[in-house]
């Protein structure tokens, strides 16, 4: 079962890249999308990660970063990175193998992998928004973006 | 509360219009619509597809192509989009698209003007659309409808608005899915 909103997000300090880190705790006040994803090298044109890099400006509109996440290690981020030309981060959830996204219930036991689940995380560090796909189907950007309006528009009714 | 509340993820938001680049006949029952980007191999795969199943169902089926280029994995992808509506803008749409998809592994501008030679287009009037606001808009235009209407890939279809989610690749798939179309 993955987070749902109103838990905190559970903290967590990963490799973005091989010698550099990301904590999530020191992007308060950002919006962020957290998408765990299977794996890098994803046999198709337009996998997540590569739609979510076109998608990137959209989310920045809703003042929002998005970051992948899998067990991959941050070498095969890096290769990975570099040859889609990504131009967020991927964590490598790799040691110990999955620990993060087994504490946000993203965790596909039987495949040895992160699931397809996405999260925002809000401003005060907050789960907003959660959604598992089936591990098979990309979830688009879509669903992302609806999320992120209704957001935007709760936090307009509250300022009224 | 709820934004957009009656939607259906999976379902064309932008309804097929004016706009749009339609193959087959205006008495067709069937739309079929695709999200493609001239640079993903997985696209120039399911143009001869579309090919074979526009001559097998030739009075069923009207095709759309919407583009959707993935800027940053495929560097010519936009050029390439751009390419194709410049060209529209000289009724050759189909015949740049077409030429852009068999010679995919070609895609650069300097081939992209070659093409509109070849295709006998006004070069000056083609070069000036290639890069004016009237195509830039159309082409981010699609790929704003394809994002909010569910499209999660390269290529993305969608028949009689719905998303296909069946297509495996090959051409039985495309052709079992427009069979099994409510005509």
């Amino acid at each position: 079962m993955i987070l749902k909103k109103g838990i905190p997000a559970p903290d967590f300090e990963l490799n973005s890249t091989p010698d550099q880190t990301l904590k999530l705790s020191d992007m308060k006040g950002k919006r962020v999308i957290l998408a765990f994803y299977p794996a890098d090298w994803s046999p198709v044109c337009g996998d997540q990660m590569s739609l979510y890099n076109e998608t990137r400006k959209i989310f920045q509109k809703y003042k929002t970063e998005v970051i992948g996440i899998s067990v991959d290690s941050k070498w095969s981020h890096l290769a990975f990175a570099k040859a889609k030309n990504f131009h967020f981060p991927l964590l490598a959830d790799f040691e110990p193998k999955g620990k993060v996204s087994k504490e946000y219930g993203a965790y596909d036991d039987s495949n040895g992998t992160s699931s397809r689940a996405l999260f925002i995380v809000d401003e005060n560090g907050v789960i907003a928004w959660s959604y598992l796909s089936p591990v098979g189907i990309n979830p688009g950007a879509d669903i992302i973006i609806d999320a992120l309006e209704e957001m935007d528009s709760t936090d307009n009714n509250v300022n009224k | 509360m709820l934004t957009n509340k009656n939607k259906n993820m999976s379902t064309l938001r932008t309804p097929v219009g004016g706009l749009d680049h339609k193959k087959g006949k205006s008495s067709a029952t069937i739309t079929l619509v695709e999200y493609g980007d001239y640079q993903c191999g997985h696209c120039g795969e399911a143009y001869s597809l579309i090919k074979k199943l526009m001559k097998h169902f030739p009075d069923e089926l009207l095709f759309v192509f919407r583009n959707f280029p993935l800027q940053e994995s495929h560097p010519e992808a936009m050029g390439a989009a751009q390419a194709a509506e410049a060209a529209a803008l000289q009724n050759k749409f189909w015949e740049m698209h077409d030429l852009l998809y068999e010679q995919q592994s070609q895609l650069n501008k300097d081939n992209f003007i070659y093409f509109a030679e070849s295709l006998n287009l006004d070069i000056d009037q083609f070069e000036k659309d290639y890069d004016s606001e009237n195509v830039m808009s159309q082409i981010e235009s699609d790929i704003e409808s394809g994002i909010r209407g569910g499209v999660n890939g390269t290529p993305a279809f969608f028949i009689n608005d719905t998303r296909l989610d069946s297509y495996d690749e090959t051409y039985e798939s495309l052709e079992e899915a427009v069979k099994n179309a409510e005509r």
